[in-house]
């Protein structure tokens, strides 16, 4: 099988998390797009790490670890908010600007 | 011949090395010890100014006999160095130039000035004028300032003083005596302005420095070209590469020269910017008389005769800065002879004596410039000094009675003999050596100027001979009108009778001896200083067949090697001076004639004006002519109305029409730009992560067309 | 028959994208999500990382998603069916960018635009190694010596994360 079409597919889903990201206003699901980001990243990973070398599933490891992290993080941060606004829609919290 | 054993000395290395080259010891000393006074004086100063300092007095005494011994110490202690230099200096013979480097102040491709000192002949002499003359004010300054409230911080300043005016005069390059001419500018304008609680005092140091500004302008314009023309700002790169740069006569090195006479003019106080000085008597009389007499005002002089290989390639420009000179020294006499504050006799005595100086320089004649340089420096610092020793007894007793008089003013004086018979009689050999009566000092030093201008007019191909002819005539009318202002300075403040306020005149006193130690030094340097420098021709009349004593001509074989290349360019373009004076008569006669002339001045002058004992105000006895000299022929006046106040005006217009109507704009306008494209980006700042996440997109979607194509 | 089932992998991988972002309920979403990365574990399998594979499975379809499903449920999203889609400018702002961003991507990646696949070293395939060692030893090793630093601080990072979600989510009362 040729790493094309993994590559392509990887384009895909990142366009696709992209736009999630972009459209939606629901935290949690920003959330979950940007995960699927780091997901086609991984997938472009792997699919090289077999002609470039066994680092590329090294460095998908890493971005699982990252991800955890963050995941973490961010989701007590939305709780935080959720507390303070009931809600997890963003534009019900744009106090960012001012 | 040398003493053996003195020989046996010079032979072990201790004051040569071993090719006879002479080598100074500890220079940095010199430079130094003044700067440490200036630092602990002016830490002393503000640990006293400390606002939560009791005014018991208490340790305030103690700090103060610190400075007492610090201040004129320090200088002391560089007075000795420079002596023990020149010393070696003159058992050495023929001294070389000593040259050090110590860093590299400024260096860009091809413009480098490095931070070194030049001792040389003239040089040495002149820290000798300022360290030695400079101790004897200070010492001086102990007793007349005694009473002060800032005496710790006005011993800093005049320690700062001493400081940057050996820079000027020890610096290698003109970058270096720069830093010190407008380091000596910076002290004078904190000194003249040593009473700031008084405004007319503070404005006064005001005007000095503004005044002075001009003339720095022009120091530094002329380092510009210098650099431009020779690429070399130090003395030595100049003197060896001006000859093969500068043409006589031509055009670039007269404008450089005539830039160097505009830093002169400021800062030695000649016409036209001689207005700060005479109102530089604002200051404490000793500082008149170290920095407004003796030193930094001779600064003009020294830059000219350090100058004097560009100077000797511009006649015009050495025509200029005799007619200047000789102008001045006209000018401030007349002035003088109508004046009745004490000290604005001197100060325009100062000035006239100044244009002889540049007369002197002008007529390519650099010794003698120098020689009145420093005999100037004594008998005007004891003038000056001995004047301050009046206005402090004056002070002193009228503020006994509680009298409102002003005590510098002559009208207030008169009969002071009686008194303070040694000031008065230490002033008289002043007066008698500034009005250029044989055989002290003042007569061999302007009878040389007046000789070398006289022989200049009538050198072989004298550039313009009519007008050093009208140069000669001004400056024998000035030597004569020396003798009377001078006289009559005397006889208002010393003869006659007493005219202070009742009761007043018998608390006048003799000085203290602090103050007057250092008097009787400078009577005997006024007396005796002339002789360094005795032309042969004087000395052979004079002393007969010990015409070959050894100081015959001292100061100018001293001082030769400087200024040997100025007189060989003279000798190459003007030819042998003549030595005849302008309507014949040989030195001797001029000589004679001119002590004779002043002699009977003086004697005549002190007839006449003992009688006249009323001295009242303005107007009572004068015409006209004494009116127009009485207000300095309106000099500030026509100052004021054709420079200070268009200038005024045009820099209204500047700020009401230019600045508040088009910059102010400017800057409103790029403030108002700023607020607009502030509003405009704040459109993208909705506050919405979705927003941001777009233009993030954004971002990458630009990088990877960046890197893609 | 391997092309088939990329195909069949490559279709749910895709449809489970687009289920995460036009999902209606945050539950859904989270459903589609986790369906897009089994199939993508399933892609894994098939370039040979199986390793990674079952990592993909454990980690990120298990705990990671689960942790979403926590924090749903703890906020009681799960009824929200409010339609939070942006529309109009801004949807189609994010279709140019993003189109314009897949676009060239897959410029690149196309088989007309055989730049990039043209430069792999053919030569070096790791699927010789992977016979000799197992997946697990080929990982392992530049793992636990070159990359030893690290994989300390992911660990690290891990705790401080830990830490980090602790404080926030902690009440502060």
């Amino acid at each position: 099988m040729l790493p094309t079409q993994v590559l392509f597919l990887s384009a895909v889903i990142f366009v696709v998390g992209t736009l999630g990201v972009i459209v939606r206003r629901n935290a949690i699901i920003m959330f979950l797009c940007i995960e699927l980001q780091l997901n086609a990243v991984n997938m472009a990973f792997v699919a090289l790490s077999r002609y470039v070398g066994i680092e590329g599933q090294l460095f998908v490891f890493f971005v699982m670890t990252v991800a955890a992290a963050e995941a973490a993080v961010g989701l007590a941060i939305i709780i935080s908010i959720f507390r303070h606004y009931e809600s997890v829609i963003t534009d019900d919290f744009s106090f960012l600007r001012w | 011949m040398i003493n053996p054993h003195l020989n046996l000395f010079i032979e072990s290395g201790l004051f040569v090395d071993g090719n006879m080259n002479w080598k100074p010891i500890m220079p940095a000393i010199i430079i130094l010890a003044p700067l440490i006074g200036f630092i602990i004086n002016g830490a002393i100063s503000l640990y006293l100014n400390r606002p939560n300092v009791n005014s018991k007095g208490e340790s305030s005494n103690g700090l103060k006999r610190i400075v007492s011994v610090v201040g004129p110490g320090s200088i002391l202690a560089s007075f000795i160095v420079v002596g023990l230099n020149g010393f070696r200096m003159l058992l050495a013979g023929h001294p070389t130039t000593f040259n050090a480097n110590y860093w590299t102040w400024l260096q860009t491709s091809d413009f480098q000035v490095n931070v070194g000192i030049q001792i040389d002949t003239l040089s040495i002499v002149m820290m000798a004028v300022i360290t030695g003359v400079g101790f004897l004010i200070h010492l001086f300054s102990i007793g007349y300032m005694e009473s002060e409230k800032g005496y710790a911080r006005y011993f800093a300043y005049l320690n700062l003083f001493v400081f940057f005016m050996l820079i000027l005069v020890m610096g290698s390059s003109y970058p270096i005596m720069f830093v010190g001419w407008e380091g000596v500018g910076l002290c004078s304008y904190l000194l003249i302005g040593y009473w700031f609680e008084d405004e007319e005092k503070a404005s006064a140091g005001k005007k000095a420095f503004i005044v002075n500004r001009i003339g720095d302008l022009g120091f530094l314009l002329g380092i510009f070209l210098l650099h431009s023309a020779l690429g070399s700002v130090d003395y030595v790169g100049v003197a060896e590469n001006a000859s093969g740069v500068f043409v006589y006569g031509g055009g670039l090195v007269t404008l450089i020269t005539l830039f160097f006479l505009l830093a002169g003019v400021g800062k030695s106080a000649q016409i036209p910017l001689f207005v700060w000085l005479p109102d530089a008597m604002a200051g404490p009389t000793p500082v008149s008389a170290l920095i407004h007499a003796a030193t930094m005002v001779t600064a003009g002089v020294y830059l000219i005769v350090r100058s004097s290989v560009l100077f000797a390639m511009a006649p015009v420009t050495s025509a200029l800065v005799a007619g200047i000179g000789v102008s001045t020294a006209l000018f401030a006499a007349t002035i003088a002879c109508k004046q009745y504050d004490i000290k604005k006799v001197l100060a325009y005595s100062t000035i006239s004596q100044l244009g002889y100086m540049f007369l002197g320089v002008g007529v390519g004649a650099y010794t003698a410039g120098v020689f009145h340089l420093v005999t100037h420096a004594f008998f005007k610092a004891l003038l000056f000094l001995g004047a301050g020793a009046v206005i402090h007894s004056m002070h002193h007793a009228l503020h006994k009675v509680h009298s409102e008089d002003d005590p510098q003013d002559m009208r207030n004086m008169g009969g002071l003999r009686q008194y303070m018979p040694i000031t008065c009689f230490l002033m008289w050999i002043a007066t008698l050596a500034i009005s250029g009566v044989w055989p002290l000092s003042g007569f061999f030093s302007k009878d040389e100027i007046i000789w070398m201008t006289g022989s200049f007019a009538m050198a072989e191909s004298s550039p313009f001979p009519s007008l050093y002819k009208i140069y000669w005539v001004m400056a024998v009318a000035t030597a004569l009108m020396t003798a009377y202002y001078m006289t009559r300075f005397m006889v208002m403040t010393f003869h006659g009778k007493n005219r202070t306020v009742d009761g007043a005149g018998s608390a006048i006193h003799e000085t203290p001896k602090i103050m007057l130690i250092p008097l009787i030094i400078l009577g005997f340097l006024s007396f005796f200083g002339g002789w360094v420098n005795v032309t042969p021709h004087l000395m052979e009349s004079v002393i007969g067949g010990f015409g070959a004593l050894p100081m015959t001509d001292w100061l100018h074989h001293w001082i030769e090697p400087v200024i040997a290349e100025s007189h060989h360019i003279q000798l190459e373009n003007i030819g042998e001076t003549g030595h005849v004076s302008p309507v014949g008569g040989g030195e001797v006669f001029w000589a004679v004639l001119s002590t004779c002339a002043a002699a009977v001045l003086v004697i005549g002058t002190t007839y006449f004006k003992s009688k006249s004992l009323s001295y009242g105000v303005l107007g009572e006895d004068s015409g006209t002519i004494s009116r127009f000299l009485y207000n300095k022929w309106y000099i500030d006046e026509f100052y004021d109305k054709w420079i200070v106040k268009p200038l005024g005006q045009m820099s209204k217009f500047c700020w009401l029409k230019f600045d508040q109507g088009f910059i102010d704009r400017a800057v409103n306008l790029s403030g108002r730009s700023a607020k607009g494209i502030g509003w405009f980006g704040s459109l993208f700042h909705t506050g919405q992560v979705n927003t941001y996440a777009f233009f993030l997109t954004l971002g990458l979607l630009a990088v990877l067309i960046t890197v893609m194509f | 028959m391997d092309s088939l089932i990329y195909f069949v992998l490559a279709s749910v991988t895709v449809g489970g994208a687009l289920g995460v972002v036009f999902g209606r309920s945050p539950i859904a979403s989270l459903l589609f999500m986790i369906a897009s990365l089994g199939s993508t574990a399933g892609i894994y399998v098939m370039l040979e990382a199986h390793f990674l594979a079952a990592i993909q499975i454990i980690v990120y379809a298990g705990a990671i998603m689960v942790l979403f499903l926590f924090v749903i449920m703890l906020l009681n999203l799960g009824h929200d069916y409010k339609r939070d889609i942006r529309g109009g400018l801004a949807i189609l702002f994010a279709f140019g960018v993003t189109g314009g961003i897949g676009g060239l991507l897959a410029s690149r990646v196309m088989p007309e635009g055989t730049l990039l696949l043209n430069s792999y070293p053919t030569g070096v395939s790791i699927d010789t190694e992977i016979a000799e060692k197992g997946i697990i030893g080929v990982i392992a090793e530049p793992l636990f010596n070159e990359y030893i630093v690290a994989f300390e601080f992911t660990g690290v990072l891990l705790f401080v994360a830990i830490v980090g979600a602790l404080a926030l989510a902690k009440r502060s009362d």
